[in-house]
């Protein structure tokens, strides 16, 4: 195995600026950013409102069943859910592509 | 509902040669596993990185295995049961992280890096420097996170084997340590990762068991759960089920849980840890299996110790776990003893130990690795080493390590500092994450931001952290006790309000990247940056799997 740093790196610069690869990279970015700030801020909201809605949170909907607590789950299902849709659109459009580029870079596939 | 047991004393529950029969069937079952693995331990890829073959299901159960320590298993079960809802905002902070870790590092790391997190971050970077940055921060946060679980050990050992001499506790604290750093020395990474699935897995039905259990005598209704710990925690009453009974209480308190969310969720993806077990799969796609995994076992997990929070304080009430040796600690333990008797609690302290001992190999293994390749391989012999000689300073450093940490232990045995596990977190997002993000994903940035971030964050953290109320200064209002880690309550040099300090330390390390990246005068290594770009999308030139 070679160490890093020793290939040919014309090669990596060509690639990265390859209307295939920024493609790639766009369809990436545009996937993983948004996502990130969506579960960040859905995690803030629910932080800040455990920390400063105590009579919201404490409200019950059932039971012994607290607002607090269906939010607290909420975060488990919300997690669960990006967790399940970002390996079945990866699965589906990154990695088709990644490799088809990998092949390219790396020669033969093998 | 159970009888009234006639109960005595915390200590006299439970029967220590049971406890200690099903550990040492564990730690049996786990050498022979080791010594198994060990065949195949040849090159430095099979020592760090398990030779890079285990599949995403395996290594994502390895990493929930390395993931959830004691403190996550008998410290969140304590915390809910005394604590009510306040104790399940850890949880939630502890598994939504994992989503920083899949979208926007796990995958893109394993293919641009080799063994540690300082190849990733010295990847297009000055090497020499940066890799030491990162190397230091690396060894400080598991040093941190390792004397935590060391300390722990102890406390662990007075409630589940009933040794209460501070002899034998040192002694049972050095049997932890021995038996690490056997594992890590016999098995490296593969054996280490063995420890951790094999821990995984009994933790997870050792705790489901429990789980079902207790909803059983509940007929599976969560209200009637939640009644009956209202009912039987007079004290906290109603307030047990919705959050603010431990941080409500003043608007400090309040801030002080933002600070804590905030370094919750931005340090998982910063542990190096966690980040050095995404090298022991073959490729991007599997380790994108191996988080995916891991959060769902992690979360179901954490579903598990909802129940045996609520369960605890329902049916062992918390005035009969704050009464026992490890307080909150004590909780499942005691839940255990009350559902299963003797057996379960045996089988429960068995997997609560079986829980210290992988933490620790995995933490050991990393830190040794970080020594060898970063310090000793990459700076000190600046790549002129062969893999061999590399892994021989590994298997040194795993034994310093491991005396390290005896030492450490030992001395740190009853000592509060379970704030580590916490300032671990908090370094992993101040002095990791930023120069991580920053370097996969800033193109501008340089040497100067990734120092700047990487000391600045590491810094400001333990400076916050030792001018704490958690060092000095914090008394109880109502007995007048010491709560800090100095216990002498005359002694107070605390000026930083809060007892977390990511809030500060975490947005000055971002901003710090930013700012020593734009007043450096470096020019970008436009054709490292491609390649690194290129390399963490598409997997090319990534490390392969070692065939054996």
């Amino acid at each position: 195995m070679s160490d890093i740093g020793d290939r040919d790196l014309t090669t990596y610069r060509d690639v990265q600026l390859s209307p295939d690869f920024s493609e790639l990279r766009r369809r990436f970015r545009r996937f993983v950013f948004p996502m990130t700030a969506l579960f960040l801020v859905w995690y803030f909201v629910y932080v800040l409102l455990a920390d400063y809605a105590h009579g919201f949170m404490s409200h019950k909907v059932g039971g012994n069943i607290t607002v607090a607590l269906l939010f607290g789950l909420g975060q488990f299902v919300s997690t669960f859910a990006i967790t399940m849709i970002y390996v079945r659109w990866a699965d589906r459009r990154i990695d088709p592509d990644a490799e088809k580029l990998r092949h390219q870079i790396e020669g033969e596939p093998q | 509902m159970t009888a009234p047991l006639m109960l005595p004393l915390a200590t006299d529950i439970g029967n220590p040669t049971v406890n200690i029969a099903i550990f040492a069937l564990f730690v049996l079952a786990t050498l022979a596993i080791v010594f198994r693995a060990s065949r195949n331990n040849k090159t430095a890829a099979d020592f760090y990185a398990g030779g890079r073959s285990f599949t995403g299901p395996q290594n994502g159960i390895a990493i929930a295995g390395d993931y959830l320590s004691a403190a996550s298993f008998l410290g969140i079960a304590g915390a809910i049961a005394l604590n009510g809802y306040d104790g399940f905002l850890y949880s939630i902070g502890f598994l939504v992280a994992w989503l920083v870790a899949l979208l926007l590092v796990a995958e893109l790391l394993r293919n641009t890096g080799r063994f540690t997190m300082a190849d990733v971050l010295s990847f297009r970077l000055k090497q020499r420097p940066v890799r030491m940055a990162a190397a230091i921060s690396t060894l400080g946060v598991c040093f941190f996170y390792l004397l935590a679980q060391m300390a722990g050990a102890g406390g662990l050992v007075a409630l589940l084997l009933g040794v209460s001499h501070r002899a034998g506790q040192s002694i049972v604290i050095a049997v932890v340590g021995i038996l690490m750093i056997t594992y890590v020395l016999v098995g490296g990474m593969k054996g280490t990762t063995w420890v951790q699935i094999v821990k995984a897995i009994l933790l997870v039905i050792g705790a489901g068991i429990m789980t079902i259990w207790v909803l059983a005598k509940y007929t599976f209704n969560l209200s009637g759960l939640l009644g009956a710990a209202v009912d039987k925690s007079p004290a906290a009453g109603e307030k047990l089920l919705s959050p603010g009974l431990q941080y409500g209480v003043t608007g400090v308190t309040k801030l002080d849980f933002i600070s804590l969310a905030l370094a919750l969720v931005l340090g998982t993806a910063g542990l190096p840890h966690v980040l050095m077990r995404f090298y022991t799969v073959p490729d991007s796609k599997e380790a994108r299996r191996s988080v995916s995994w891991a959060i769902w076992i992690i979360g179901i997990f954490y579903l598990f110790t909802l129940v045996l929070g609520y369960g605890a304080a329902a049916i062992v009430g918390p005035d009969r776990i704050k009464a026992a040796p490890g307080k909150a600690n004590s909780a499942a333990p005691l839940l255990a003893f009350e559902l299963g008797g003797e057996v379960l609690l045996g089988v429960i302290s068995a997997v609560a130990f079986a829980t210290i001992l992988a933490v620790v190999a995995g933490l050991t293994i990393t830190a040794s690795t970080s020594f060898a390749h970063d310090i000793y391989g990459q700076i000190i012999k600046k790549g002129q080493i062969s893999g061999d000689g590399e892994v021989r300073v590994a298997r040194y450093t795993a034994v310093v390590i491991g005396i390290v940490a005896i030492i450490g232990g030992i001395f740190a045995n009853g000592q509060n500092i379970a704030f580590l596990v916490a300032l671990a977190f908090a370094v992993a997002a101040s002095a990791n994450l930023p120069t991580i993000l920053y370097s996969l994903f800033w193109r501008r940035f340089n040497t100067r931001g990734a120092l700047w971030s990487i000391y600045g964050g590491l810094a400001s953290t333990i400076i916050l952290i030792i001018f704490s109320p958690v060092v000095s200064g914090k008394v109880d209002a109502k007995t007048h006790k010491s709560l800090s880690m100095i216990t002498d309550t005359g002694i107070d040099f605390h000026w930083f309000p809060l007892d977390n300090p990511g809030i500060v330390s975490i947005p000055l390390a971002f901003v710090l990247g930013w700012l020593g990246t734009i007043t450096s005068k470096e020019q970008v290594d436009v054709d490292r940056f491609a390649e690194m770009e290129v390399r963490s999308l598409t997997g090319a030139g990534a490390e392969k799997a070692v065939k054996h």
